[in-house]
């Protein structure tokens, strides 16, 4: 891709979504460029876990577009497999395999979906296990280790799988606060490097360290979208400014 | 508590067997009376038991020109007759087969065995294990009916006795697995709502339905539906009939599993891009079926000794060859010992089962730790 005519990686348009009658998403439209790093923050049921969900269809939009790396989500299987395959997920309470070895893990998906050869997808898995700071852990099982061990293992399994676009859905929500520091560093890290990364979080702080846009959602609508400086320090509706001093207090 | 570390017992506690029996039998005046009851009858039922079953018992008797005489059995005082197994037990075990062939369905006695025995081993869990299985049930089949390698030919109808007993419960219960995990994996499937539906259809019938009339149906009925000519014998349908009961009781306990698993599960699969095969083979199933082991050899077991219900259709089972040697007029009235030997064969088997699956169990629970 050139650098001048960038191609965005994810575009949201005039997305709706329906759980029965409440409607969780609202029109929402967002484009998010390549190796740009988008918080999503908001209260809850605001419905940004949905709106994350919807990217790699975990969750199914019934109106609008959805375009990913340049393919649109459909019913389509064969367009959902190669978008699942370019867009890595963490979840809020980890969801790690728990009858498999950290390593096991972490090269399942290559070996079977990317049919890379095994030897060559443990190396690579270990490789993420270092950039994880955690290598030493490779042979023992998820129930193992902490919480926050186990998050960092989930982003190594998903970054295994090379994807060009990582969600994050409240990664650190499910977190004792001790642990939530090395996750958080270690997603930094991954935003440093320039992986394109769209992350529903309340950690504030991470936001303003790497994000390049926050979005702030509320009642499924997208109500405000700015740098994080502008949004933090000059929030334009009521809504936001309610949210920020709810959130502010707590911190 | 993580192994290793020992842990503090409290101080008061005196060790030992005396300590044992005060704290656990005699620790009241009503707990003590409860006691020593329970510890009466035990002694004398025991000891009944054992006179019977041992000390009056008779072992073996004197064999006339018209066959063995059981008059000693039949005197005042006498316990247990177990002449009456050793004069009869090849019977019980292979039925009406040729006298002189039977090695024949006692080595595949052994080999059904063999074949569990290798099934267990975790280390022969890959797919060679399938072709064992199909060399295995190849050799068994050549031996039961024979008719090549200068092996006398013995009709299927001839067979009985434990290896039909055997043959039924794996055949039945390894086909009716694999059916069990395809029907509750469609009966959970969201996209495809004519497969729920059959699947549910499915289960709901032969749930609503004895085994006993399955078995008739598959015996007395289906013939009357096929074309002339056209009627497979009927120990095969007898399986069929066996299978499709097994498997709709065992899908259930599969679905059981699958539904304890957290939707997490199900997404970081999805996420990561494994298509529904590649996803229920390697994350969901493996977790689904260690959670429902339990209940799982529950069914194996009891389907296991739901076989002897072939008695009522005429298939020469463990049980019906045992029922033809109660028959004997030389033995009449020598039931009980027959049936507690069957009983001991059964038991034998089911035993292994629940061992095996407890052991089974803890190997995965070593594993991890949740």
């Amino acid at each position: 891709m050139s650098q001048t005519a960038p191609v965005p990686a994810i575009v949201l348009d005039k997305v709706n979504k329906w759980f029965g009658s409440l409607h969780v998403l609202h029109d929402v439209s967002l484009t998010v460029a390549e190796r740009e790093r988008v918080v999503v923050c908001g209260p809850s049921g605001s419905g940004k876990s949905t709106m994350i969900r919807c990217i790699n269809r975990l969750e199914s939009h019934q109106e609008g577009r959805i375009v990913v790396d340049g393919v649109e989500l459909t019913d389509d299987l064969r367009a959902l497999d190669i978008i699942r395959r370019e867009v890595g997920m963490v979840f809020q309470s980890f969801n790690l395999f728990p009858h498999l070895t950290v390593l096991e893990n972490c090269t399942l998906a290559p070996i079977w979906v990317r049919k890379t050869p095994r030897a060559e997808a443990e190396e690579q898995a270990m490789e993420y296990l270092r950039r994880v700071k955690i290598p030493e852990q490779a042979r023992k099982y998820p129930g193992q280790l902490s919480g926050g061990q186990q998050q960092r293992v989930a982003i190594a399994r998903a970054l295994c799988m090379k994807p060009k676009i990582m969600l994050f859905d409240e990664p650190t929500s499910a977190l004792d606060p001790e642990m939530i520091k090395e996750v958080l560093d270690t997603m930094i890290e991954l935003a440093e490097s320039g992986m394109t990364m769209v992350c529903v979080t309340h950690e504030m702080g991470f936001a303003r360290q790497v994000a390049d846009r926050v979005v702030f959602m509320d009642q499924g609508e997208i109500v405000e979208s700015n740098t994080p400086r502008a949004m933090f320090e000059n929030p334009q509706t009521d809504r936001l400014k309610l949210f920020l001093s709810q959130i502010l207090r707590g911190h | 508590m993580t192994p290793g570390t020992v842990r503090q017992r409290p101080v008061e506690t005196v060790l030992g067997p005396v300590a044992w029996l005060r704290a656990n039998l005699f620790n009241s005046w009503w707990s003590s009376a409860v006691s020593i009851l329970l510890l009466y009858a035990i002694l004398r039922w025991g000891v009944g038991i054992a006179d019977w079953a041992i000390f009056d018992a008779v072992w073996a008797v004197p064999v006339g020109p018209n066959g063995p005489d059981s008059s000693l059995c039949r005197q005042a005082g006498a316990g247990a007759c177990w002449a009456v197994i050793g004069d009869k037990y090849r019977l019980i075990l292979f039925g009406r087969y040729a006298y002189q062939e039977q090695w024949r369905p006692a080595i595949v006695i052994l080999l059904f065995i063999g074949l569990y025995g290798i099934s267990a081993w975790r280390r022969f869990w890959r797919w060679e294990l399938a072709l064992i299985w199909l060399g295995t049930l190849t050799v068994c089949g050549v031996l039961m009916w024979g008719g090549v390698f200068g092996l006398q030919y013995v009709a299927q109808e001839e067979w009985g006795g434990l290896p039909i007993t055997l043959m039924l419960a794996t055949f039945g219960l390894a086909l009716a697995f694999p059916l069990a995990v395809v029907v509750a994996l469609g009966r959970r499937s969201t996209g495809m709502p004519v497969v729920r539906w059959l699947c549910v259809l499915y289960i709901e019938l032969i749930r609503g339905v004895p085994l006993i009339s399955l078995l008739f149906m598959a015996s007395v009925m289906f013939p009357l539906f096929m074309p002339e000519g056209m009627n497979p014998d009927k120990l095969l349908r007898a399986q069929a009939a066996y299978v499709l009961f097994a498997g709709a009781y065992l899908a259930e306990v599969v679905r059981g599993g699958l539904q304890a698993l957290s939707r997490g599960q199900y997404e970081a699969a999805d996420a990561l891009g494994l298509s529904y095969w590649k996803k229920m083979g390697l994350v969901i199933l493996p977790q689904a079926l260690r959670l429902v082991i339990p209940p799982l050899v529950n069914t194996f077991s009891s389907n296991f000794k739901d076989t002897s219900l072939v008695l009522i259709i005429g298939i020469f089972d463990l049980l019906t060859s045992g029922k033809v040697a109660m028959a004997d007029p030389r033995w009449l009235g020598f039931g009980t010992e027959i049936y507690v030997v069957l009983a001991a064969v059964y038991f034998v088997f089911c035993f292994a089962m629940s061992k095996y699956s407890r052991g089974l169990e803890r190997e995965f629970s070593h594993s991890h730790t949740r």
